[in-house]
């Protein structure tokens, strides 16, 4: 599978564990890196962040505030979008960024598409997982289509007002 | 008025390519039908019930001559010759092509104008007075702010995909204009010794369940706005529902939180957002105010011929009463462009009106017009010597209608004719109320009175807060109205308190026509309807209507004789 990762079609290189996968115990082998729900980080997170590379998938409504001690350990935050119209993940990515600081990956997962690309950005996603019928090389371009921001967000760019001053 | 910069003028030309680009990729199947319909929403493009519809933003109103010429060009060039101003001061076009759209936002971003988040789960036009700069009983211009809102609003990432639809309202007058207790932030502009602010109101609001505005905070002072607004949002956009349409907007989350627990949220969220955030600085509050300066009004004139015109025109005289009202200069007056001609959709102007009335604003106005939530247009700076020359000219575009604040000025939504939501017609109700009510002595003689009309209870026509509301709605496949006495959109915001019994489409003058019967009879001297209303309450209005049958159908039609 194919992601954009910082505006690259890249590899993908984690392994997204479903739901409850672990709940009999953590298999003696594991992927170098895994996605785990928020439930499956509460119950084995410590267990597994010492034998390979931890991500937590966040639905939209989940308490970021059950993440927020451990944001040092976790690696990749993965923010699911349900449906085309969710909301959520994209207060709830400016909030890792800008007030948690939050440094590591932050992935778009779900129901993921071009179209919106540019704001998830904005608001410090910066990996994206495309839903299949999307074309990834035809995304790249919804980066750029609008030039102007208007208001400060969670990426680097500087809004038109601080510009003009 | 507010002038595009180059940055200003690359977004919007930005955001017409990519819909052009997003209109090719749907056609070619790449993108599905229901993303496509977010997509084009956020462009302002409804599918309607016989075509496509295209809001178009005028942001608080305010249009330049230039732009009404523009808007006058793309009805003939793409619709029908004629467009549809809204109650949120936009403008409508009913027929234009999908495959056209694009080119109607290219032409709309050469004079400075787009359709951009006129409608979807989004923070829409922001709106205001429309007698905003002109008004005497004005506390401050709010108009900059509405700038500084409209541009931090704009295609904001993290508020593009809100629970539901998003309005805001500013007022910097002592009455209310802008019905900012029925808005989800209502914005009233404050002084105090320490600076201008806001009082904030939250969770205000029409449509199936309408409420009050609360009060969220007494004072916030100016520079935090968009830290204040970014919170209430962020807040909201985490925390309404997402499960339930009817349950989605702001106020729902207020009312269900309680307004206390939502405040403690919002502020908590403030406090970190202030810190992080940098205020607005003096120099952009200067910046934007600039923009909105006054006219360099001219020096007051003779007005004999003005004055002699007043003594001996009676139609001029009705028209100046009705349709011109008080300037904050001396010399000056407001002039009300009726869009309530009989015959003619309220809110509806052809193309030719347009241009002759873009001619008229340059002449007379300072080249400059507004849009009024009430559906008309508005000359703000008109020299009083001026005014004969004016109105022979607008009653040559049958603009000069002399019936406003009358029962015949009314606010009324596209309805079952246009409408995909409606659940009855409104227009030719409209027409059914004008014809039966067609004599001015009679209206004028009745007052002010707002009559407002929605074709189904999403309320676009803002029935609640209508003196007299009418509400369609659908009884197994025909058209009934439900009536509501008593409401109010300006600083004594209320709702309308419901007669009774939905009535047969055939019957609504009837009604109506009972109603002011009793006004008449038990109103005192020089009481306004509303008053009448609020005094005696609803049951006399309601027993005649429903009660007294058969007396009201024998004066009825002594009162269709006299009309």
């Amino acid at each position: 599978m194919t992601i954009i990762l910082d505006r690259h079609i890249s590899e993908n290189r984690w392994r997204a564990v479903p739901d409850g996968e672990f709940d009999g115990g953590l298999p003696s082998k594991l992927p170098d890196a895994v996605i785990v729900s928020l439930a499956d980080w509460r119950n084995h997170g410590r267990a597994l962040a010492s034998r390979c590379k931890v991500g937590v998938r966040l639905a939209a409504g989940d308490d970021i505030d059950a993440i927020a001690g451990d944001l040092g350990t976790i690696e990749l935050v993965a923010l699911e979008f349900g449906s085309f119209t969710e909301g959520r993940p994209y207060s709830v990515a400016r909030l890792l960024r800008e007030r948690f600081g939050y440094a590591g990956e932050i992935r778009a997962v779900g129901d993921v598409s071009r179209d919106r690309l540019a704001f998830m950005e904005r608001c410090g996603i910066n990996s994206f997982e495309l839903r299949e019928d999307c074309d990834a090389r035809g995304a790249l371009e919804a980066f750029d289509e609008i030039s102007v921001v208007y208001q400060r967000a969670a990426d680097a760019r500087a809004a038109v007002a601080s510009r003009r001053a | 008025m507010y002038r595009y910069d180059s940055y200003d003028q690359r977004l919007v030309e930005e955001r017409a390519e990519q819909f052009g680009e997003q209109v090719r990729r749907y056609r070619a199947g790449a993108i599905g039908e229901d993303e496509f319909k977010q997509l084009r929403l956020r462009n302002g493009l409804y599918l309607q019930r016989h075509a496509y519809m295209l809001r178009v933003a005028i942001p608080y109103g305010l249009l330049s001559s230039r732009q009404l010429r523009k808007l006058a060009w793309i009805a003939r060039r793409y619709d029908r010759g004629y467009g549809h101003f809204t109650t949120r001061q936009n403008i409508q076009f009913n027929w234009p092509e999908l495959d056209d759209v694009a080119d109607i936002l290219r032409a709309l971003a050469e004079v400075e104008m787009h359709a951009i988040q006129t409608s979807g789960n989004v923070v829409r036009n922001i709106t205001t007075d429309h007698l905003a700069g002109a008004a005497s009983d004005e506390i401050e211009d709010p108009r900059p702010y509405c700038e500084l809102l409209r541009q931090w609003s704009t295609l904001h990432p993290e508020f593009t995909w809100l629970p539901r639809k998003f309005k805001i309202a500013i007022t910097g007058a002592s009455n209310d204009r802008a019905a900012i207790q029925l808005h989800d932030i209502g914005l009233e502009i404050v002084k105090r010794d320490s600076g201008t602010g806001f009082r904030v109101w939250v969770g205000g609001g029409m449509g199936r369940m309408p409420v009050i505005g609360k009060v969220l905070r007494e004072f916030l002072p100016r520079e935090h706005l968009l830290s204040y607004v970014e919170s209430i949002l962020r807040v909201y956009n985490l925390m309404g529902r997402r499960d339930n349409i009817h349950r989605a907007r702001i106020k729902v989350l207020v009312n269900s939180l309680g307004l206390e627990r939502f405040r403690d949220l919002v502020e908590a969220e403030w406090r970190q957002v202030r810190d992080t955030t940098s205020a607005i600085g003096e120099g952009e509050f200067e910046r934007m105010q600039a923009y909105f300066e006054a006219p360099d009004y001219a020096t007051e004139r003779p007005t004999d011929a003005f004055d002699e015109k007043l003594a001996r025109d009676p139609l001029f005289a009705d028209w100046y009463r009705q349709n011109t009202r008080a300037h904050k200069v001396p010399g000056h007056r407001i002039v009300t462009v009726s869009l309530k001609a009989p015959g003619v959709a309220p809110g509806d102007i052809d193309a030719d009106q347009m241009d002759g009335l873009a001619d008229l604003a340059d002449r007379f106005s300072y080249g400059t017009l507004r849009a009024t939530h009430d559906q008309n247009l508005v000359l703000a700076d008109v020299a009083v010597a001026d005014l004969p020359q004016l109105w022979r000219s607008l009653v040559r575009l049958r603009l000069a209608t002399a019936n406003i604040g009358t029962l015949n000025d009314m606010i009324c939504c596209p309805g079952l004719d246009f409408c995909s939501l409606a659940n009855a017609g409104s227009i030719d109700v409209a027409a059914q109320i004008n014809e039966r009510f067609d004599s001015l002595d009679y209206l004028y003689d009745l007052g002010e009175i707002q009559l407002k009309m929605s074709g189904c209870m999403n309320a676009c026509g803002h029935h609640h807060v209508g003196h007299i509301g009418i509400l369609g709605v659908d009884k197994r496949g025909e058209e009934w109205y439900q009536l509501t006495l008593g409401g109010s959109a300006g600083n004594d915001a209320a709702l309308g308190e419901r007669l009774g019994a939905a009535v047969a489409k055939a019957n609504v003058a009837d009604a109506i026509g009972d109603i002011l019967e009793v006004y008449l009879e038990e109103r005192t001297e020089g009481e306004a309807f509303i008053d009448t209303v609020r005094r005696i309450g609803i049951v006399p209005f309601r027993r005649r209507v429903y009660d007294d049958h058969s007396r009201s159908t024998h004066q009825r039609e002594s009162l269709a004789s006299c009309a």
